[in-house]
């Protein structure tokens, strides 16, 4: 599998010392009415490295983090090339329509700013913004984030516990209001296996059988679902 | 027409509590928008219904000799296929927000976006100048608009109106910044679909007030959920809502409309 960001570690030590340190608040508001976040990945890198990119297949790491919210491999490789990360800064789940805030201290070099996390409940839905560039003018600046997926897991809108493990079919939890049960599963086949804007949960009217464990009146998003504000200082 | 039939009780009109990060307009400058900000020229043509301030036989009020000084125009197009908007109410206003994610909807904001009703919002203590639309705007109509006042200084423009074929979606812009508008200077603004939280979004017969159902506005009593947020979008019958009056045609996307203010004089 193509990673976007292994391949690009050796030039990194050489391209810092353009732009200097900044200084950053970065809110995240979840726009969304039923939506969860999974704890969210801040990170500001060089220009060079980039968390995901639409059109491209999604590393491993990207596929841990949008199958299961898991951000242990982003962060080795984020730590790998130095970048300055905030892992989590909600303590948890980000609920619908409410807001998170934390700071960051980026080293000099590392101008461009990625954000991350999964969709709850999607089987590999994130929310994503891909190496915004950081201004170097101090103000406050609003910028709003579309749903992706992931194309690395067929979107069955099935709830099943353990799931999240990359491989196994499934949405792992979906908090809020209670999904369905005994699905039949709405696909098995995930034919766009690039990172794509996510076409969005089907969900059915049925709390039991149907197609989907999901509710088409509760887990449905338009984008954008998430607006972020950051303060250069 | 049954959309606009409802009557406000009067003392039921408070705003959310003041947070100028937390609103949620989407500048056409934004980085991920293709769209430009526009800049024109002010409009050569004056409008003719404008009464003249210092005529002598003007009835309205000839005891006062303070001139108009601002004027803007707002121009906004319904960029929806059948959604049509409930008559669009702008207003001038130097504190509070029609509306804040992620809290309950004031009751005047309820009445709008469960029945398209603009005027408790126009109403509310802290508007200043107000304006709306003697009609709804039909999807893929274009409509405008002229808000006057003695002053821009602190000014906040809000505009708002009902996707009349929903349960409680409403659209608009939110205290967005006018104070340092010169003459002539144009900024254009899209438009996102808010859900008011305060109806479920059932889509069953008899609780759409637009053409799609002829049901029921505003009532009273408010879903569980209570908070306004982005809206999810409709279902309709033929994506599963087996229960639902609305089909594919009233399904809707980001955004809403787009709005263009310029500054006239």
């Amino acid at each position: 599998m193509k990673t976007r960001i292994l391949p690009l570690i050796t030039g990194i030590l050489f391209a810092s010392g353009t732009t200097s340190a900044a200084s950053l608040d970065v809110k995240v508001t979840n726009l969304t009415q039923g939506i969860y976040f999974t704890p969210l990945l801040v990170s500001a890198h060089t220009s060079d490295a980039m968390v995901f990119q639409a059109g491209e297949k999604a590393s491993d790491a990207l596929a841990a983090m949008a199958e299961g919210g898991s951000l242990t491999g982003l962060s080795d490789i984020l730590t790998g090339i130095n970048a300055n990360t905030m892992e989590n800064p909600a303590g948890g789940l980000l609920a619908p329509v409410t807001s998170t805030m934390t700071s960051l201290e980026t080293d000099a070099g590392n101008d461009r700013l990625s954000i991350v996390a999964m969709m709850l409940p999607t089987n590999d839905g994130f929310v994503g913004l891909n190496s915004w560039p950081i201004p170097t003018t101090p103000g406050t600046y609003h910028i709003y984030l579309n749903a992706y997926d992931a194309g690395t897991e067929a979107n069955n809108e099935l709830v099943v516990e353990g799931s999240g493990a990359p491989g196994t079919p499934g949405i792992p939890a979906s908090p809020g209001v209670a999904p369905g049960t005994q699905g039949m599963g709405v696909t098995e086949m995930e034919e766009n296996t690039h990172v794509h804007i996510h076409r969005g949960n089907l969900g059915d009217d049925e709390i039991t059988g149907g197609k989907s464990d999901l509710h088409n009146t509760v887990h449905r998003w338009l984008n954008p679902v998430a607006k972020v504000t950051v303060t250069v200082k | 027409m049954k959309l606009f039939r409802l009557t406000l009780p009067a003392a039921c009109l408070v705003l959310a509590a003041c947070g100028s990060d937390n609103d949620d307009n989407m500048p056409i400058t934004m980085p991920d928008d293709d769209m430009s900000m526009v800049d024109e020229p002010a409009p050569a043509d004056p409008d003719p219904a404008d009464p003249d301030p210092t005529d002598p036989t003007d009835p309205t009020d000839p005891t006062d000799p303070t001139p108009t000084t601002v004027e803007l125009m707002i121009t906004a197009t319904n960029l929806t296929y059948a959604q049509p908007l409930s008559p669009i109410g702008v207003a001038l206003h130097q504190e509070g927000q029609f509306w804040q994610l992620g809290t309950p909807a004031s009751d005047a904001l309820e009445v709008l976006a469960e029945g398209g009703d603009n005027s408790g919002l126009l109403a509310l203590d802290v508007v200043q100048s107000q304006t709306s639309a003697a009609a709804p705007l039909a999807p893929g109509q274009k409509t405008e608009l002229t808000l006057t006042h003695d002053s821009l200084d602190g000014q906040k423009l809000s505009l708002i109106s009902m996707m009349v074929n929903t349960n409680d979606g409403f659209t608009g812009l939110n205290a967005l910044d006018v104070s340092a508008m010169t003459v002539g200077q144009a900024m254009t603004y899209t438009t996102h679909a808010y859900d008011a939280g305060t109806e479920a979004n059932s889509e069953a017969q008899g609780t759409i007030p637009g053409p799609a159902d002829g049901g029921t506005g505003f009532s009273a009593e408010r879903e569980a959920l209570n908070k306004v947020a982005m809206h999810p979008g409709v279902v309709g019958v033929d994506d599963g809502l087996t229960t639902s009056v609305l089909t594919s045609s009233h399904k809707f996307n980001n955004p809403l409309m787009t709005v263009t203010i310029t500054r006239t004089k």
